[in-house]
């Protein structure tokens, strides 16, 4: 076991939740153990939740730098959003 | 002092005196999860004693709650075994204690869900979730421990031969223990032992460490009432403010 522990990204799926949340970070040697001090500090033992560890080294972030080119909402270009479709009457509040 | 309330008590007792040596440990774990891990399991041993000691009070009908069961009883009168008293040294010695201990109390609680007495059964039932992740837990740590490193194998080791003389008092039954067996509510200690030195031996064997003889002698007393020095001196740490300001509410 090296000296300093890796750092694991921690995604809990609650008792009545969809999808699994990113609930935060923790070191420790392995998966396993990761899984059981993911259980010890970020569940409290609720019935019933998924927990998946990912190694943060495994994680690919986009840039902040390239917020702009990835996000921005194309406002300017109208035509990208489904706004001019005439909706028929029986449908208006699906 | 009627049978089931001396077992009730000594059941409350083991759960009690654990829990308090492991919230010592609070803020000095190895490693920040490790240190949540021990105050959960800590956490966990508390609520355990609080419901066996409010049915024994219960069952006495002496008036004595479970805080005057905790905090108003000396060591004489505190009947856990001589293991769990024991003090916390270095994390191996923590572990062995916790692994040993776990160990039994697991194969224990998992008997008791089909106890005779119905509050019993109850009581075990609420527990055995608990009870069955700790056993895996301080398994799987003495696994990494002996199996880690030259250091590590070498203190896990040590913990183990020193520690071991305390782990079968549990299964040295009295009087008390055999009016239990009789009663259907406790499991026969051959049984327990039996699975406790079949659990123990597989995992000290995939930590690569020595088990000491099954039939060494063994240390007793603690269910009577005789302790090691160790308990006085965690008890009046523990009952302090009880005893300076008796009959407060808090």
């Amino acid at each position: 076991m090296s000296k300093e522990w890796p750092l694991w990204e921690v995604f809990i799926r609650s008792q009545h939740g969809l999808a699994h949340k990113h609930v935060g970070s923790l070191h420790a040697p392995d998966a396993e153990m990761a899984i059981n001090n993911a259980r010890d500090v970020y569940t409290r033992r609720n019935e019933g939740v998924s927990i998946w560890v990912v190694r943060a080294a495994d994680i690919v972030a986009s840039a902040p730098a390239d917020k702009g080119p990835l996000f921005e909402p194309s406002n300017s270009k109208v035509y990208r959003h489904p706004t001019f479709f005439p909706m028929p009457e029986e449908v208006k509040n699906l | 002092m009627d049978n089931k309330v001396n077992y009730l008590l000594r059941l409350g007792d083991n759960a009690m005196v654990l829990s308090q040596r492991l919230c010592e440990l609070c803020g000095k774990g190895p490693a920040l999860e490790e240190d949540m891990a021990l105050s959960n399991v800590s956490l966990d041993l508390l609520g355990q004693t609080r419901m066996w000691y409010t049915y024994a009070s219960e069952l006495e009908g002496a008036g004595r709650d479970e805080d005057k069961l905790a905090y108003l009883r000396d060591a004489q009168d505190y009947k856990n075994v001589l293991l769990v008293e024991q003090p916390n040294g270095n994390y191996a010695h923590t572990l062995v204690r916790q692994f040993f201990f776990d160990t039994w109390h697991y194969f224990l609680i998992g008997a008791l869900t089909k106890c005779s007495d119905a509050r019993i059964a109850e009581i075990a039932e609420k527990s055995l979730k608990e009870v069955t992740y700790h056993l895996r837990r301080s398994g799987d740590l003495i696994v990494r421990l002996g199996d880690g490193t030259d250091v590590s194998h070498q203190f896990t080791q040590t913990a183990v031969d020193e520690l071991w003389m305390y782990s079968g008092e549990v299964f040295n039954y009295d009087a008390v223990d055999e009016a239990m067996v009789a009663e259907g509510v406790a499991p026969a200690a051959s049984m327990l032992r039996e699975q406790w030195l079949s659990h123990v031996s597989d995992i000290l064997g995939e930590a690569t460490l020595t088990m000491p003889p099954a039939d060494a002698w063994m240390q007793k007393g603690g269910k009577q009432g005789r302790h090691s020095e160790h308990l006085g001196y965690l008890l009046a740490e523990m009952q302090f403010l009880q005893r300076a300001y008796p009959g407060s509410e808090w």
